[in-house]
């Protein structure tokens, strides 16, 4: 089945990258940025926001979900949207709990460079943002390696897209929620080829972080 | 290159600057005044605060007490007038060349400069050849070289140098030594941290002692080798440089 690829277990696995490398990427348009300034800035209070964002990471995925579900129902404060049981309503909350994850380890690593390189920055006369910026460049490799980590998160969560999503057929099913869904219905063939592919994903992702990872090593030391 | 300010950042003046850190007192009330021309060799055994003392002038860290004056003053915001080079080299993870452009970049030169002003100063100290190496993988005293083509480059007023040979061989340390050389000679302030005095008595043209924070004597450098006027120094120099100890008795 995985072989001859079943239309609808395609059309399952493209939703999923879809919703997936949409929320990433949302969710990293705001992370890298927020994470590598809380590194760089000195602020009242950055010891609590630091504490925050790493508290954060344990986030619950279905806490979340139930979150976005309550203000996107149509009687919650963003219901006039219509956007509950759609996929955006699904990037929104993988966005939100993959921003954490994004956030807490990009300051971690921009941190650590920042120690290295604080005073030559400053020695350049370098202003807070541009700090930042560099400091994000200079740990470019490291970034993709956590890029991939909050793509690895989104994709294996299920309670979050299952709560705003709603698994609906041909429109918000998703491979971990179409698992959930076959394996209580008992038709164990397609679980267990979603759960191929999804294995599969998440194996190539490994696999991509640490080859970067090493080619970086190689390259500058 | 970006047009200048005509007055001068010199003289610096330090008055009455101590610094303290977790109930430490690193630097005790100096006062001192440096001078455009001369080259200042800041002398001292471990934990004087002869560091400390080179990153309160440059900025780095502020005095907890007492006062750092440039002639002018620097403007936030605008290309600083002063650079450093540190111990250890910091380079990003860039080419040897990209990291001098990312420092024109910071300092503010206009695009169309940077790739030229970039190559010129890898030229002076000789690192034309690996101007696309990334910058990491050089050795340490290729990374050094590098370092003050960077600090160079900025064409500063006062350049300051912490020890910048201290992790270097005797080939890359007078490498480096002629570089700082060539800079003092193009009308730049050098002030250097060194434990080198064999550099120092190459370099210095006034040596600052400091002893336990404290600005112990300040001498030309000539005089300060054949006979120094503390007994701190004297002591210091004698720990050195054992086998002059009769002879500067």
């Amino acid at each position: 089945m995985v072989v001859t690829l079943d239309p609808k277990l395609g059309e399952i696995v493209l939703l999923s990258l879809r919703v997936s490398v949409s929320s990433v990427a949302l969710a990293g348009v705001f992370a890298l940025p927020v994470g590598a300034a809380v590194a760089v800035a000195a602020f009242p209070g950055k010891r609590g926001v630091v504490t925050t964002l790493n508290a954060l990471l344990g986030l619950p995925a279905v806490v979340v979900g139930l979150a976005i579900y309550l203000l996107l129902s149509r009687s919650g404060p963003l219901g006039a949207l219509g956007l509950l049981f759609t996929p955006s309503a699904m990037v929104i909350a993988q966005a939100i709990l993959v921003f954490p994850l994004l956030a807490a380890l990009t300051r971690q690593v921009v941190a650590d460079a920042w120690g290295e390189s604080r005073e030559q920055l400053v020695s350049l006369g370098a202003g807070t943002w541009t700090c930042a910026i560099a400091l994000l460049i200079d740990v470019r490799y490291t970034l993709v390696t956590i890029v991939l980590a909050g793509f690895g998160r989104a994709i294996a969560e299920v309670g979050a897209v299952m709560i705003v999503g709603g698994n609906i057929d041909g429109v918000t099913r998703v491979m971990t929620t179409a698992i959930a869904l076959e394996t209580s219905k008992g038709d164990l063939p397609l679980a267990v080829g979603l759960g191929i592919v999804l294995l599969a994903i998440v194996f190539a992702l490994n696999i991509a972080a640490t080859a970067i990872k090493d080619a970086a090593q190689r390259r500058h030391g | 290159m970006a047009s200048r300010p005509p007055s001068s950042l010199l003289p610096l003046v330090l008055d009455d600057v101590s610094f303290a850190a977790r109930g430490r007192t690193i630097l005790d009330h100096l006062n001192l005044t440096l001078e455009q021309g001369v080259r200042t060799v800041v002398l001292g055994p471990n934990g004087a605060g002869k560091s400390v003392l080179l990153r309160v002038m440059h900025g780095l860290i502020s005095p907890t007490s007492g006062s750092v004056r440039w002639s002018t003053d620097e403007t936030p915001g605008t290309v600083r007038r002063q650079a450093m080079v540190f111990q250890r080299p910091v380079m990003f993870r860039r080419s040897a060349i990209g990291n001098l452009r990312f420092a024109l970049a910071v300092t503010g030169a206009p695009r169309a400069e940077r790739e030229g002003r970039a190559r010129a100063a890898l030229e002076r100290v000789g690192l034309a050849a690996v101007a696309h190496q990334p910058a990491r993988v050089l050795s340490g005293g290729e990374q050094q070289r590098l370092a003050l083509a960077r600090a160079w480059m900025l064409a500063p007023e006062v350049l300051f140098l912490d020890e910048p040979t201290a992790n270097l061989d005797p080939g890359s340390t007078r490498a480096i030594e002629g570089i700082v050389q060539a800079i003092h000679e193009a009308g730049t302030k050098i002030v250097m941290v060194t434990h080198n005095l064999g550099q120092a008595q190459r370099l210095a043209d006034e040596i600052l002692f400091l002893h336990g924070g404290r600005l112990c004597e300040r001498t030309a450098a000539a005089a300060f080798f054949h006979r120094p006027a503390t007994a701190e120094a004297a002591a210091y120099l004698e720990g050195e440089l054992p086998w002059r100890s009769t002879a500067a008795a």
